[in-house]
């Protein structure tokens, strides 16, 4: 036990994994990034949708939601990258479908955001809108979109370090990020115990700050 | 300016409005009065549509509401809302709040919108507020540049739901202040109220409203002093 402790202190991996951490890391950020990105735009239209009093477009936005809500995101990324690519012959690279999926994945989870903080605005302020002869459109876009998305921040800012860990699950698809690299590492090195402490804190060091400036802009936004 | 012709409004099954005749007349002002849960809100609301109507017809400077073809954004765009809670935009500035109408729906540039809004805000006597942001006002000045905001867009109808109801008693005097000089200018006036120093003073004519229907109507020296109906007298005599 003790033996094993002095490991932590005087462990080789520090030095020859590191790069690999650092190297996944990239992949790992650019494909959430990129990801939680599309899936903005992606959930803030099928949020929109799922407030539309048209029955066809509510319930188109509600079978994408509920599907992708309903299903693993290490499903959805199975039946994507080897599934559909296959199915309509379109070869995904990793990278590819890794950004897809987040975007698919976070783009329900966003679009409920969305519509949580649509409704959350006073339906007075539309009233006023609408009363001086602004069209829907308009009075979404001046008056209700920018009270609705100062609200949507806090969890936005969740669901990015949610998509963030997702991430992860990619080395299914033999994507290059971090859980990926460091089990590469493992398996050729055949020693797991501080490689997967170092992989924990790479995560780490990327979601407590995350979570850190979350808080304090929530603080700030309550204000 | 308004025609009213047998108007309903249900929500679901419950009937809210239940036949309402009324006339406007240019240059009028027309208070309404009632009991809470009469249907005066949601009269008004049918004026400009914020209701859909569910029977009968509503004219307003010639065009019907319910005219399928009618553009209702351009129709809304001549009747000026005030509403019992100011429903200004807290997240853009008093200047904002007044000029983004014009902006918008009338396509008015927006330095020249800008300075008219300031104008605005100086006849109201805010016009010192200009850069503040709406949650740093008192709840008179609030609905003080909410009525800015509605005459910004040059309505030819004013209609105000109880704008002095969510307000500070020491705060009510300087809103109806604003209001009486609208008046005096010559503006077409509907408002809601229960305050009746105002409907007697200004009023050319006061509605009695109840259970979705008029019951009475008429001079407010006549409807205050000797009031024919039997509901108006209990209203009434409820308020002294
Ligand atoms: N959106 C709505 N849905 C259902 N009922 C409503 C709605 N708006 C108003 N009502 C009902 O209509 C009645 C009249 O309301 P309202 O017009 O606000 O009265 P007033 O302004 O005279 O107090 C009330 O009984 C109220 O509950
Ligand atoms: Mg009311």
């Amino acid at each position: 036990m003790f033996d094993n402790l002095t490991v932590l202190f005087s462990s080789p991996h520090y030095t020859n994994a590191l790069p690999f951490i650092w190297q996944g890391m990239q992949l790992t950020l650019i494909v959430t990034f990129v990801g939680v990105f599309i899936g903005f735009v992606i959930g803030s239209i099928f949020g929109l949708m799922r407030l539309s009093k048209n029955k066809i477009i509510y319930g188109i936005a509600t079978v994408y939601i509920e599907a992708l809500r309903g299903t693993p995101i290490l499903v959805q990324a199975l039946f994507l990258y080897f599934g559909v690519s296959e199915f309509i012959g379109l070869n995904f690279t990793a990278i590819q479908a890794g950004i897809l999926v987040i975007a698919l994945n976070a783009g329900a989870y966003i679009a409920e955001i969305v519509r949580g903080g649509v409704e959350s605005v006073d339906k007075g302020q539309t009233e006023a809108g609408r009363s001086m002869g602004m069209t829907s459109t308009q009075t979404m876009r001046y008056i209700v979109w920018p009270q609705a998305f100062k609200r949507m921040i806090p969890p936005l800012g969740n669901q990015f370090i949610i998509s963030l860990k997702d991430t992860s699950i990619f080395a299914v698809i033999s994507l290059g990020e971090m859980t990926y690299l460091m089990r590469q590492y493992v398996s050729t090195t055949g020693d797991p115990f501080v490689p997967y402490i170092m992989l924990c804190f790479g995560y780490l060091i990327i979601t407590v700050p995350s979570m850190i400036i979350l808080r304090r802009v929530e603080r700030r936004l309550d204000v | 300016m308004i025609t009213v012709k047998d108007l309903h409004k249900s929500f679901g099954e419950t009937k809210v409005l239940q036949g309402i005749d009324a006339e406007v007349a240019e240059k009028e002002v027309v208070c309404v009065i009632g009991p809470s849960g009469s249907g005066k809100s949601t009269f008004l609301r049918c004026l400009n549509m914020l209701e859909e109507i569910t029977a009968g017809e509503v004219e307003i400077d010639g065009e019907k509401l319910t005219d399928p073809n009618v553009d209702i954004n351009k129709l809304r765009s001549r009747v000026g809302m005030v509403f019992q809670h100011f429903n200004l935009f807290p997240h853009m500035t008093v200047l904002d709040n007044v000029s983004l109408g014009p902006r918008k729906v009338n396509g008015v540039e927006r330095k020249q919108a800008e300075k008219e809004a300031q104008e605005m805000l100086e006849k109201v006597g805010l016009g010192d507020k200009a850069k503040a942001y709406p949650g740093s006002l008192s709840g008179g000045q609030k609905q003080r540049v909410a009525i800015a905001r509605a005459l910004a867009m040059n309505p030819k109808v004013m209609l105000f739901d109880e704008p002095t109801s969510a307000l500070d008693p020491e705060l009510v005097g300087d809103v109806l202040e604003v209001m009486k000089d609208l008046a005096k200018e010559g503006m077409t006036m509907v408002v809601v109220t229960h305050e009746m120093g105002f409907a007697r003073e200004m009023g050319d004519r006061v509605i009695f409203m109840d259970k979705g229907v008029i019951m009475e109507e008429g001079k407010p020296e006549d409807l205050f002093d000797n009031p024919q109906n039997e509901r108006t007298q209990a209203f009434l005599s409820k308020l002294l």
